[in-house]
Protein backbone atom coordinates (compact mmCIF):
# COMPACT_ATOMS: atom_id res chain seq x y z
CA UNK A 1 0.00 0.00 0.00
CA UNK A 2 2.97 2.61 0.66
CA UNK A 3 4.76 3.75 -2.67
CA UNK A 4 7.11 5.82 -0.41
CA UNK A 5 8.58 3.91 2.55
CA UNK A 6 10.10 7.14 3.72
CA UNK A 7 7.12 8.94 3.86
CA UNK A 8 6.15 7.73 7.81
CA UNK A 9 9.70 9.33 8.67
CA UNK A 10 8.87 12.47 6.77
CA UNK A 11 5.45 13.04 8.48
CA UNK A 12 7.17 12.06 11.96
CA UNK A 13 10.09 14.46 11.89
CA UNK A 14 9.18 17.64 12.48
CA UNK A 15 7.76 16.85 16.19
CA UNK A 16 10.59 14.32 16.79
CA UNK A 17 13.40 16.97 16.38
CA UNK A 18 11.70 18.93 18.79
CA UNK A 19 10.47 16.32 20.83
CA UNK A 20 14.14 15.11 21.17
CA UNK A 21 15.26 18.82 21.09
CA UNK A 22 13.35 20.32 24.22
CA UNK A 23 12.16 17.29 26.19
CA UNK A 24 14.85 13.56 25.39
CA UNK A 25 18.00 15.99 25.49
CA UNK A 26 17.09 18.03 28.23
CA UNK A 27 16.45 14.73 30.50
CA UNK A 28 19.79 13.93 29.46
CA UNK A 29 21.82 16.36 30.08
CA UNK A 30 19.83 16.77 33.34
CA UNK A 31 21.28 13.34 34.12
CA UNK A 32 24.71 14.18 32.92
CA UNK A 33 24.39 17.51 34.82
CA UNK A 34 23.94 15.79 38.08
CA UNK A 35 27.14 13.94 38.09
CA UNK A 36 29.46 17.08 37.47
CA UNK A 37 29.64 20.54 39.36
CA UNK A 38 28.79 23.37 37.41
CA UNK A 39 28.36 26.86 37.67
CA UNK A 40 27.39 28.21 33.67
CA UNK A 41 30.85 29.56 33.28
CA UNK A 42 33.37 27.34 33.46
CA UNK A 43 33.31 23.62 31.87
CA UNK A 44 31.25 21.18 34.20
CA UNK A 45 33.78 19.23 35.93
CA UNK A 46 33.14 15.34 36.83
CA UNK A 47 32.17 14.76 40.14
CA UNK A 48 30.55 11.36 40.34
CA UNK A 49 27.77 10.92 42.74
CA UNK A 50 29.07 13.54 45.23
CA UNK A 51 25.51 15.65 44.05
CA UNK A 52 23.60 12.83 45.19
CA UNK A 53 25.67 12.53 48.35
CA UNK A 54 25.29 15.50 49.69
CA UNK A 55 21.71 15.69 48.78
CA UNK A 56 20.94 12.66 50.94
CA UNK A 57 23.42 13.52 53.66
CA UNK A 58 24.56 17.54 53.60
CA UNK A 59 21.40 19.35 52.29
CA UNK A 60 19.40 19.67 55.46
CA UNK A 61 16.88 22.10 54.07
CA UNK A 62 15.97 19.21 51.57
CA UNK A 63 15.56 16.47 54.29
CA UNK A 64 14.26 18.42 56.45
CA UNK A 65 11.51 20.64 54.52
CA UNK A 66 12.11 20.13 51.29
CA UNK A 67 11.07 16.20 50.68
CA UNK A 68 8.15 16.33 53.29
CA UNK A 69 6.72 19.19 52.23
CA UNK A 70 6.73 17.54 48.43
CA UNK A 71 5.43 14.29 49.81
CA UNK A 72 2.81 15.82 51.53
CA UNK A 73 1.56 18.13 48.42
CA UNK A 74 2.22 15.36 46.05
CA UNK A 75 0.07 12.53 48.50
CA UNK A 76 -3.03 14.79 49.18
CA UNK A 77 -3.22 16.60 45.77
CA UNK A 78 -2.27 14.14 43.48
CA UNK A 79 -4.28 10.97 44.72
CA UNK A 80 -6.78 13.70 46.21
CA UNK A 81 -7.36 15.87 42.81
CA UNK A 82 -7.90 12.83 40.75
CA UNK A 83 -10.23 11.22 43.39
CA UNK A 84 -12.32 14.49 43.29
CA UNK A 85 -11.86 14.55 39.77
CA UNK A 86 -13.49 11.08 39.14
CA UNK A 87 -16.04 11.54 41.52
CA UNK A 88 -17.38 14.83 40.06
CA UNK A 89 -17.30 13.43 36.75
CA UNK A 90 -19.45 10.56 37.60
CA UNK A 91 -21.75 12.59 39.75
CA UNK A 92 -21.93 15.00 36.68
CA UNK A 93 -22.63 11.86 34.23
CA UNK A 94 -26.14 11.25 35.86
CA UNK A 95 -27.37 14.42 35.30
CA UNK A 96 -29.04 15.75 31.81
CA UNK A 97 -26.86 17.22 29.18
CA UNK A 98 -27.72 21.07 29.90
CA UNK A 99 -27.03 21.28 33.50
CA UNK A 100 -24.04 19.04 33.10
CA UNK A 101 -22.24 21.13 30.63
CA UNK A 102 -22.30 24.24 32.73
CA UNK A 103 -21.44 22.35 35.78
CA UNK A 104 -18.58 21.11 33.79
CA UNK A 105 -18.08 23.84 32.22
CA UNK A 106 -17.54 25.73 36.16
CA UNK A 107 -15.25 22.53 37.76
CA UNK A 108 -13.05 23.17 34.42
CA UNK A 109 -12.37 26.85 34.56
CA UNK A 110 -9.80 27.08 37.42
CA UNK A 111 -7.60 24.72 35.81
CA UNK A 112 -7.52 27.11 32.77
CA UNK A 113 -6.34 29.66 35.20
CA UNK A 114 -2.84 27.91 35.64
CA UNK A 115 -1.95 29.35 39.25
CA UNK A 116 -0.54 31.96 37.56
CA UNK A 117 -3.16 34.49 36.38
CA UNK A 118 -5.18 33.70 39.71
CA UNK A 119 -2.26 34.68 42.58
CA UNK A 120 -4.03 37.52 42.69
CA UNK A 121 -7.22 36.29 43.99
CA UNK A 122 -5.67 33.98 46.24
CA UNK A 123 -3.67 36.90 47.55
CA UNK A 124 -6.17 39.54 47.81
CA UNK A 125 -8.64 36.61 49.86
CA UNK A 126 -6.27 35.42 52.13
CA UNK A 127 -4.64 39.17 52.43
CA UNK A 128 -2.65 39.17 56.36
CA UNK A 129 -5.21 42.63 57.79
CA UNK A 130 -8.33 42.38 58.83
CA UNK A 131 -9.42 44.22 55.41
CA UNK A 132 -8.42 40.43 54.03
CA UNK A 133 -11.66 38.53 52.89
CA UNK A 134 -10.62 35.33 54.87
CA UNK A 135 -9.72 37.16 58.09
CA UNK A 136 -12.89 39.58 57.93
CA UNK A 137 -15.00 36.68 57.28
CA UNK A 138 -13.26 34.19 60.52
CA UNK A 139 -13.21 37.74 62.75
CA UNK A 140 -17.04 38.63 61.78
CA UNK A 141 -17.87 34.86 62.79
CA UNK A 142 -16.20 35.32 65.90
CA UNK A 143 -13.67 32.00 65.27
CA UNK A 144 -10.52 34.60 65.40
CA UNK A 145 -10.06 37.72 67.05
CA UNK A 146 -6.43 39.10 65.50
CA UNK A 147 -6.21 38.57 61.94
CA UNK A 148 -3.78 35.90 60.79
CA UNK A 149 -0.74 36.73 58.13
CA UNK A 150 -2.00 33.70 56.04
CA UNK A 151 0.30 33.87 53.30
CA UNK A 152 3.73 34.21 55.84
CA UNK A 153 2.25 32.27 58.28
CA UNK A 154 4.46 28.60 58.43
CA UNK A 155 1.47 26.91 59.96
CA UNK A 156 -1.08 27.85 56.91
CA UNK A 157 1.00 28.30 53.67
CA UNK A 158 0.99 24.39 52.98
CA UNK A 159 -2.83 24.37 53.23
CA UNK A 160 -3.63 27.41 51.28
CA UNK A 161 -1.30 25.82 48.72
CA UNK A 162 -3.63 22.64 48.64
CA UNK A 163 -6.38 24.29 48.75
CA UNK A 164 -5.35 26.21 45.47
CA UNK A 165 -3.74 23.39 43.96
CA UNK A 166 -6.67 21.37 44.50
CA UNK A 167 -9.56 24.28 43.29
CA UNK A 168 -7.53 24.23 39.97
CA UNK A 169 -7.14 20.07 39.37
CA UNK A 170 -10.06 19.21 37.65
CA UNK A 171 -8.22 19.56 34.01
CA UNK A 172 -7.87 17.87 30.80
CA UNK A 173 -8.02 14.06 33.04
CA UNK A 174 -11.54 15.41 34.18
CA UNK A 175 -13.02 15.69 31.05
CA UNK A 176 -11.52 12.77 29.89
CA UNK A 177 -12.84 11.00 32.41
CA UNK A 178 -16.23 12.61 32.42
CA UNK A 179 -16.32 11.40 28.37
CA UNK A 180 -15.26 7.81 30.04
CA UNK A 181 -18.06 7.72 32.61
CA UNK A 182 -20.38 8.76 29.08
CA UNK A 183 -19.68 6.22 26.85
CA UNK A 184 -19.78 3.17 29.26
CA UNK A 185 -21.67 0.64 26.97
CA UNK A 186 -25.34 0.82 27.69
CA UNK A 187 -25.98 -2.42 27.82
CA UNK A 188 -23.81 -2.95 29.95
CA UNK A 189 -25.80 -1.52 32.48
CA UNK A 190 -29.03 -3.58 31.56
CA UNK A 191 -26.93 -6.89 31.86
CA UNK A 192 -26.28 -5.69 35.01
CA UNK A 193 -29.44 -4.95 36.13
CA UNK A 194 -30.17 -8.46 35.11
CA UNK A 195 -27.20 -9.92 37.10
CA UNK A 196 -29.01 -8.03 40.16
CA UNK A 197 -27.07 -4.85 40.85
CA UNK A 198 -29.24 -3.51 42.48
CA UNK A 199 -27.95 0.28 43.23
CA UNK A 200 -26.06 2.85 41.70
CA UNK A 201 -22.73 1.92 44.37
CA UNK A 202 -22.97 -1.56 42.79
CA UNK A 203 -22.69 -0.13 39.22
CA UNK A 204 -19.96 2.33 39.88
CA UNK A 205 -17.76 -0.32 41.18
CA UNK A 206 -18.62 -3.55 39.23
CA UNK A 207 -19.83 -2.05 35.46
CA UNK A 208 -18.48 1.97 35.66
CA UNK A 209 -14.82 1.55 36.80
CA UNK A 210 -13.85 -1.67 35.09
CA UNK A 211 -15.24 -0.27 31.45
CA UNK A 212 -13.30 3.05 31.52
CA UNK A 213 -10.07 1.85 32.94
CA UNK A 214 -7.88 3.73 30.14
CA UNK A 215 -9.41 6.85 30.86
CA UNK A 216 -8.82 6.26 34.45
CA UNK A 217 -5.30 5.96 33.64
CA UNK A 218 -5.10 8.69 31.68
CA UNK A 219 -6.77 10.97 33.88
CA UNK A 220 -4.00 9.19 36.79
CA UNK A 221 -1.22 10.57 34.86
CA UNK A 222 -3.02 13.72 34.18
CA UNK A 223 -3.19 14.42 37.95
CA UNK A 224 0.68 13.62 38.52
CA UNK A 225 1.07 16.03 35.89
CA UNK A 226 -0.64 18.87 37.39
CA UNK A 227 0.56 17.93 40.72
CA UNK A 228 4.13 18.56 40.08
CA UNK A 229 3.11 21.35 37.51
CA UNK A 230 1.62 23.18 40.27
CA UNK A 231 4.40 22.78 42.78
CA UNK A 232 5.45 26.35 41.85
CA UNK A 233 2.29 28.37 43.72
CA UNK A 234 3.72 28.33 46.89
CA UNK A 235 6.26 30.98 45.56
CA UNK A 236 4.29 32.57 43.92
CA UNK A 237 1.76 33.44 47.26
CA UNK A 238 3.85 34.32 49.14
CA UNK A 239 5.86 36.15 46.81
CA UNK A 240 9.62 34.94 47.79
CA UNK A 241 11.96 31.71 47.33
CA UNK A 242 12.49 30.56 49.84
CA UNK A 243 9.01 30.67 51.29
CA UNK A 244 9.16 32.00 54.87
CA UNK A 245 10.47 29.28 56.66
CA UNK A 246 10.74 27.10 53.98
CA UNK A 247 7.27 26.07 55.08
CA UNK A 248 5.57 25.84 51.12
CA UNK A 249 9.10 24.77 49.42
CA UNK A 250 8.47 21.96 47.24
CA UNK A 251 11.32 20.29 45.00
CA UNK A 252 10.72 22.51 41.93
CA UNK A 253 11.06 25.52 44.12
CA UNK A 254 14.25 23.72 45.71
CA UNK A 255 15.14 23.54 42.02
CA UNK A 256 14.92 26.64 41.23
CA UNK A 257 16.45 28.12 43.88
CA UNK A 258 19.79 26.17 43.32
CA UNK A 259 19.86 26.90 39.63
CA UNK A 260 18.84 30.15 39.54
CA UNK A 261 19.36 32.07 42.39
CA UNK A 262 22.63 29.95 43.31
CA UNK A 263 23.90 29.15 40.09
CA UNK A 264 25.22 25.70 41.37
CA UNK A 265 23.30 23.81 37.89
CA UNK A 266 24.82 20.48 38.53
CA UNK A 267 23.18 20.02 41.98
CA UNK A 268 20.05 21.86 40.68
CA UNK A 269 20.27 19.13 37.95
CA UNK A 270 20.61 16.28 40.16
CA UNK A 271 17.22 17.46 41.76
CA UNK A 272 15.72 17.17 38.38
CA UNK A 273 16.83 13.69 38.51
CA UNK A 274 15.27 13.04 41.76
CA UNK A 275 12.06 14.75 40.72
CA UNK A 276 11.44 13.17 37.77
CA UNK A 277 12.40 9.79 39.31
CA UNK A 278 9.36 10.39 42.13
CA UNK A 279 6.87 11.59 38.91
CA UNK A 280 7.97 8.62 36.94
CA UNK A 281 7.26 6.42 41.09
CA UNK A 282 3.59 7.92 40.85
CA UNK A 283 2.95 6.95 37.18
CA UNK A 284 4.27 3.36 37.45
CA UNK A 285 1.99 2.84 40.34
CA UNK A 286 -0.80 4.07 38.49
CA UNK A 287 -0.23 2.11 35.59
CA UNK A 288 0.22 -1.04 37.86
CA UNK A 289 -3.69 -0.16 39.48
CA UNK A 290 -5.49 0.49 36.19
CA UNK A 291 -3.50 -1.12 33.28
CA UNK A 292 -5.83 -3.84 30.88
CA UNK A 293 -3.28 -6.81 30.96
CA UNK B 1 -38.74 -5.36 37.75
CA UNK B 2 -35.32 -6.04 35.32
CA UNK B 3 -35.61 -2.45 34.23
CA UNK B 4 -31.94 -0.53 34.82
CA UNK B 5 -31.06 1.37 37.55
CA UNK B 6 -28.59 3.49 35.68
CA UNK B 7 -29.06 6.77 35.33
CA UNK B 8 -25.87 7.45 33.32
CA UNK B 9 -26.27 10.43 30.78
CA UNK B 10 -30.39 10.25 31.28
CA UNK B 11 -32.53 12.10 28.70
CA UNK B 12 -34.72 13.70 31.31
CA UNK B 13 -34.93 15.00 34.85
CA UNK B 14 -35.75 12.19 37.40
CA UNK B 15 -36.33 12.91 41.40
CA UNK B 16 -33.15 10.25 41.85
CA UNK B 17 -31.07 12.77 39.90
CA UNK B 18 -32.09 15.40 42.71
CA UNK B 19 -29.42 14.32 45.40
CA UNK B 20 -26.56 14.74 42.82
CA UNK B 21 -27.46 18.46 42.59
CA UNK B 22 -27.78 18.67 46.45
CA UNK B 23 -24.07 18.34 46.45
CA UNK B 24 -23.01 19.54 43.06
CA UNK B 25 -24.45 22.75 43.36
CA UNK B 26 -22.97 24.10 46.75
CA UNK B 27 -19.75 22.74 45.32
CA UNK B 28 -19.82 24.58 42.03
CA UNK B 29 -20.83 27.80 44.14
CA UNK B 30 -17.40 27.12 46.12
CA UNK B 31 -15.33 26.61 42.90
CA UNK B 32 -16.44 29.33 41.25
CA UNK B 33 -16.65 31.96 43.75
CA UNK B 34 -12.49 32.83 43.39
CA UNK B 35 -13.64 33.67 40.02
CA UNK B 36 -16.60 35.70 40.46
CA UNK B 37 -14.67 37.52 43.04
CA UNK B 38 -12.18 38.50 40.03
CA UNK B 39 -14.76 39.76 37.40
CA UNK B 40 -16.35 41.62 40.72
CA UNK B 41 -12.75 43.19 41.67
CA UNK B 42 -11.88 43.79 38.57
CA UNK B 43 -14.78 46.51 38.18
CA UNK B 44 -14.53 47.76 41.74
CA UNK B 45 -14.26 51.44 42.22
CA UNK B 46 -11.32 52.78 44.76
CA UNK B 47 -13.43 53.45 47.54
CA UNK B 48 -14.71 50.18 47.09
CA UNK B 49 -11.17 47.94 46.97
CA UNK B 50 -10.62 49.82 50.20
CA UNK B 51 -13.74 49.57 51.85
CA UNK B 52 -13.63 48.16 55.23
CA UNK B 53 -15.39 45.67 55.86
CA UNK B 54 -14.33 44.27 52.49
CA UNK B 55 -16.96 43.98 50.07
CA UNK B 56 -17.24 40.67 47.32
CA UNK B 57 -19.64 42.03 45.13
CA UNK B 58 -19.11 45.44 43.09
CA UNK B 59 -21.89 47.63 43.73
CA UNK B 60 -21.01 50.98 41.57
CA UNK B 61 -19.25 49.33 38.22
CA UNK B 62 -16.20 50.97 36.55
CA UNK B 63 -13.79 51.07 34.17
CA UNK B 64 -11.12 53.35 36.32
CA UNK B 65 -9.23 49.73 36.55
CA UNK B 66 -8.56 49.40 32.80
CA UNK B 67 -7.87 52.58 32.33
CA UNK B 68 -5.63 52.72 35.40
CA UNK B 69 -4.22 49.45 34.06
CA UNK B 70 -3.41 50.84 30.63
CA UNK B 71 -2.00 54.38 31.67
CA UNK B 72 0.70 52.48 33.71
CA UNK B 73 1.88 50.23 31.01
CA UNK B 74 2.16 53.16 28.70
CA UNK B 75 4.25 55.18 31.50
CA UNK B 76 6.62 52.41 31.94
CA UNK B 77 8.50 52.79 28.58
CA UNK B 78 7.14 49.94 26.29
CA UNK B 79 3.66 50.07 25.33
CA UNK B 80 1.06 47.40 26.24
CA UNK B 81 0.55 46.82 22.57
CA UNK B 82 4.01 45.52 21.95
CA UNK B 83 2.98 42.57 25.10
CA UNK B 84 -0.27 42.31 22.94
CA UNK B 85 1.14 41.92 19.71
CA UNK B 86 4.10 39.45 21.40
CA UNK B 87 1.80 37.26 22.53
CA UNK B 88 -0.90 37.06 19.71
CA UNK B 89 2.71 36.46 17.74
CA UNK B 90 3.79 33.72 19.52
CA UNK B 91 0.43 32.30 20.70
CA UNK B 92 -0.49 31.54 17.01
CA UNK B 93 2.48 30.15 15.93
CA UNK B 94 2.13 27.75 18.79
CA UNK B 95 -0.81 26.75 18.14
CA UNK B 96 -0.89 26.26 14.54
CA UNK B 97 2.54 24.36 14.17
CA UNK B 98 1.71 22.27 17.04
CA UNK B 99 -1.17 21.53 15.73
CA UNK B 100 0.22 20.58 12.14
CA UNK B 101 3.44 18.91 13.62
CA UNK B 102 0.75 16.57 15.83
CA UNK B 103 -1.31 15.78 13.58
CA UNK B 104 1.45 14.91 10.81
CA UNK B 105 3.07 12.48 13.40
CA UNK B 106 -0.50 10.63 14.57
CA UNK B 107 -1.66 9.90 10.85
CA UNK B 108 1.32 8.16 10.33
CA UNK B 109 1.66 6.43 13.88
CA UNK B 110 -1.66 5.69 13.30
CA UNK B 111 -2.48 4.34 9.72
CA UNK B 112 1.34 3.87 8.34
CA UNK B 113 3.18 0.64 9.28
CA UNK B 114 6.79 1.48 9.42
CA UNK B 115 9.86 0.39 11.56
CA UNK B 116 10.08 2.04 15.62
CA UNK B 117 6.48 2.56 15.12
CA UNK B 118 4.98 1.52 18.52
CA UNK B 119 8.53 2.31 20.33
CA UNK B 120 8.21 5.97 19.14
CA UNK B 121 4.14 5.37 20.67
CA UNK B 122 5.34 4.14 23.88
CA UNK B 123 8.12 6.97 24.24
CA UNK B 124 5.53 9.87 23.73
CA UNK B 125 3.07 7.87 26.40
CA UNK B 126 5.99 7.76 29.10
CA UNK B 127 5.98 11.63 27.80
CA UNK B 128 2.76 12.34 28.85
CA UNK B 129 4.24 12.83 32.52
CA UNK B 130 7.22 15.15 31.48
CA UNK B 131 6.77 17.91 33.64
CA UNK B 132 8.91 20.90 31.21
CA UNK B 133 9.86 22.58 34.96
CA UNK B 134 11.51 19.76 36.07
CA UNK B 135 14.30 20.44 33.21
CA UNK B 136 14.23 24.11 32.85
CA UNK B 137 17.81 24.29 33.19
CA UNK B 138 18.78 22.10 30.56
CA UNK B 139 16.08 23.53 28.70
CA UNK B 140 17.67 27.05 28.97
CA UNK B 141 21.09 25.45 28.25
CA UNK B 142 19.94 23.96 25.21
CA UNK B 143 18.67 27.38 24.40
CA UNK B 144 21.45 29.25 24.54
CA UNK B 145 23.51 26.47 22.68
CA UNK B 146 21.42 27.15 19.82
CA UNK B 147 21.64 31.09 19.83
CA UNK B 148 18.13 31.37 20.35
CA UNK B 149 17.58 33.38 23.21
CA UNK B 150 16.12 36.66 23.16
CA UNK B 151 14.23 35.85 19.85
CA UNK B 152 10.42 34.46 18.89
CA UNK B 153 12.02 31.22 18.66
CA UNK B 154 12.63 30.87 22.22
CA UNK B 155 9.04 31.40 22.91
CA UNK B 156 7.74 29.24 20.23
CA UNK B 157 10.14 26.36 19.73
CA UNK B 158 9.88 24.40 22.91
CA UNK B 159 6.13 24.66 23.04
CA UNK B 160 5.77 22.82 19.94
CA UNK B 161 6.06 19.00 20.66
CA UNK B 162 3.05 18.27 23.33
CA UNK B 163 3.14 14.78 23.98
CA UNK B 164 -0.56 15.28 25.11
CA UNK B 165 -1.70 16.83 21.76
CA UNK B 166 -0.17 13.94 19.79
CA UNK B 167 -1.15 11.11 21.81
CA UNK B 168 -4.87 12.54 21.56
CA UNK B 169 -4.95 13.08 17.73
CA UNK B 170 -3.46 9.73 17.28
CA UNK B 171 -6.12 8.19 19.49
CA UNK B 172 -8.85 10.05 17.33
CA UNK B 173 -7.20 8.85 14.37
CA UNK B 174 -7.10 5.48 15.15
CA UNK B 175 -11.08 5.20 14.78
CA UNK B 176 -10.79 6.40 10.80
CA UNK B 177 -12.12 3.19 8.96
CA UNK B 178 -8.77 2.09 6.95
CA UNK B 179 -10.91 1.10 3.85
CA UNK B 180 -11.23 5.01 3.62
CA UNK B 181 -7.43 5.54 3.29
CA UNK B 182 -7.11 2.05 1.08
CA UNK B 183 -9.98 3.61 -1.33
CA UNK B 184 -8.43 6.96 -1.47
CA UNK B 185 -5.04 5.14 -2.56
CA UNK B 186 -6.00 3.35 -5.00
CA UNK B 187 -7.91 6.48 -6.42
CA UNK B 188 -4.14 7.30 -6.82
CA UNK B 189 -3.49 9.58 -3.83
CA UNK B 190 -0.23 10.04 -1.75
CA UNK B 191 0.17 9.82 1.99
CA UNK B 192 0.46 13.90 1.49
CA UNK B 193 -2.98 14.30 -0.35
CA UNK B 194 -4.26 11.33 2.20
CA UNK B 195 -3.25 13.81 4.98
CA UNK B 196 -4.53 16.92 4.05
CA UNK B 197 -7.89 15.82 2.06
CA UNK B 198 -8.96 12.73 4.35
CA UNK B 199 -7.35 13.07 7.66
CA UNK B 200 -7.66 16.53 8.42
CA UNK B 201 -11.09 17.42 7.36
CA UNK B 202 -12.45 13.74 9.78
CA UNK B 203 -10.77 14.84 12.68
CA UNK B 204 -11.80 18.49 13.64
CA UNK B 205 -12.80 17.43 17.04
CA UNK B 206 -9.39 16.23 17.62
CA UNK B 207 -7.65 19.25 16.41
CA UNK B 208 -9.88 21.62 18.29
CA UNK B 209 -9.02 20.01 21.41
CA UNK B 210 -4.74 19.52 20.65
CA UNK B 211 -5.37 23.62 19.24
CA UNK B 212 -6.95 24.50 22.78
CA UNK B 213 -4.81 22.84 25.00
CA UNK B 214 -1.77 24.42 23.29
CA UNK B 215 -3.29 27.71 23.31
CA UNK B 216 -3.30 27.20 27.25
CA UNK B 217 -0.04 26.19 27.40
CA UNK B 218 1.74 29.32 25.29
CA UNK B 219 -1.42 32.11 25.95
CA UNK B 220 -0.25 31.33 30.06
CA UNK B 221 3.30 30.69 29.75
CA UNK B 222 6.27 32.33 31.93
CA UNK B 223 8.78 30.16 31.80
CA UNK B 224 10.54 31.37 28.28
CA UNK B 225 9.78 35.02 28.80
CA UNK B 226 11.52 34.63 32.09
CA UNK B 227 14.54 31.89 31.12
CA UNK B 228 15.15 32.82 27.70
CA UNK B 229 14.22 36.34 27.14
CA UNK B 230 16.44 39.39 28.22
CA UNK B 231 14.97 42.12 26.69
CA UNK B 232 11.87 43.79 27.74
CA UNK B 233 10.22 44.34 24.45
CA UNK B 234 10.48 41.01 23.33
CA UNK B 235 8.43 39.48 26.35
CA UNK B 236 4.72 38.70 26.58
CA UNK B 237 1.47 39.67 28.11
CA UNK B 238 1.60 36.90 30.69
CA UNK B 239 4.99 37.91 31.78
CA UNK B 240 3.96 41.64 32.32
CA UNK B 241 0.75 40.66 33.72
CA UNK B 242 2.43 38.66 36.19
CA UNK B 243 5.15 40.90 36.99
CA UNK B 244 2.51 43.45 37.99
CA UNK B 245 0.69 41.52 40.00
CA UNK B 246 3.37 40.22 41.06
CA UNK B 247 4.28 44.11 42.77
CA UNK B 248 0.92 45.20 43.40
CA UNK B 249 0.88 45.05 47.56
CA UNK B 250 -0.79 48.52 47.49
CA UNK B 251 -4.75 48.45 47.34
CA UNK B 252 -5.14 51.03 43.91
CA UNK B 253 -3.00 47.90 42.33
CA UNK B 254 -5.61 45.15 43.37
CA UNK B 255 -8.02 46.24 41.31
CA UNK B 256 -5.18 46.29 38.18
CA UNK B 257 -3.93 42.96 38.90
CA UNK B 258 -7.35 41.54 38.79
CA UNK B 259 -8.32 43.31 35.51
CA UNK B 260 -4.55 41.83 34.68
CA UNK B 261 -5.72 38.54 35.12
CA UNK B 262 -9.12 38.91 33.73
CA UNK B 263 -7.62 39.57 30.45
CA UNK B 264 -5.94 36.48 30.94
CA UNK B 265 -8.45 34.18 31.80
CA UNK B 266 -11.58 35.67 29.15
CA UNK B 267 -9.36 34.28 26.22
CA UNK B 268 -9.25 30.60 27.61
CA UNK B 269 -12.35 30.80 28.71
CA UNK B 270 -14.24 31.79 25.63
CA UNK B 271 -12.15 29.21 23.36
CA UNK B 272 -13.13 26.43 25.71
CA UNK B 273 -16.65 27.43 25.52
CA UNK B 274 -16.80 27.56 21.42
CA UNK B 275 -15.12 24.40 21.26
CA UNK B 276 -16.29 22.44 24.33
CA UNK B 277 -18.09 19.64 22.09
CA UNK B 278 -15.36 18.95 20.30
CA UNK B 279 -13.16 18.77 23.21
CA UNK B 280 -15.86 15.98 24.77
CA UNK B 281 -15.60 14.30 21.83
CA UNK B 282 -12.26 13.88 21.80
CA UNK B 283 -11.69 13.02 25.15
CA UNK B 284 -13.93 10.31 24.82
CA UNK B 285 -11.29 8.33 22.69
CA UNK B 286 -8.45 8.87 25.21
CA UNK B 287 -8.09 6.20 26.82
CA UNK B 288 -4.57 5.08 27.85
CA UNK B 289 -3.90 1.55 27.43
Amino acid sequence: MQKNKKNPYLFLLPYLLLFSLFIVIPIMMAIYLSFTNFNTIERPDFIGFLNYINLLTQDEIFMQYVLPNTVLFALIVGPGGYILSFFLAWCLAQLTKVPRMILALIFYSPSMTQGVAMAVVWTVLFSGNQAGYVNSLLMRWGIITEPIIFLQDSRFIMLIMIIVALWSSMGVGFLAMLAGVLNVDETLYEAGAIDGIRNRMQELIYITIPSMKPQMLFGAVMAIVNTFATGIIGVQLTGSNPTPNYAGQLIVNHIEDYGFIRFEMGYAAALSVVLLLIIYLFSYISKKLFSEA
Amino acid sequence: MAARVSGVNPKKFHKSQLKFYVFLIPFALFMVLPIVFIINHAFKPLDELYAFPPRFFVYKPTFENFTNLLELANASGIPLSRYVFNSLVVTAAVVFLSVLISTMAGFVLSKKVFKGKFTIFEINNAALMFVPIAVMIPRFLTISFLGMDDTFFAHILPLLAMPVGLFLVKQFIDQIPDSLIEAAVIDGAGDFKIYWKIILPLIKPAIATAAILAFQAVWNNLETSTLFITSENMRTLAFYMNTLVANTNVVVGQGMAAVASLIMFVPNLVLFIILQSMVMNTMSHSGLK
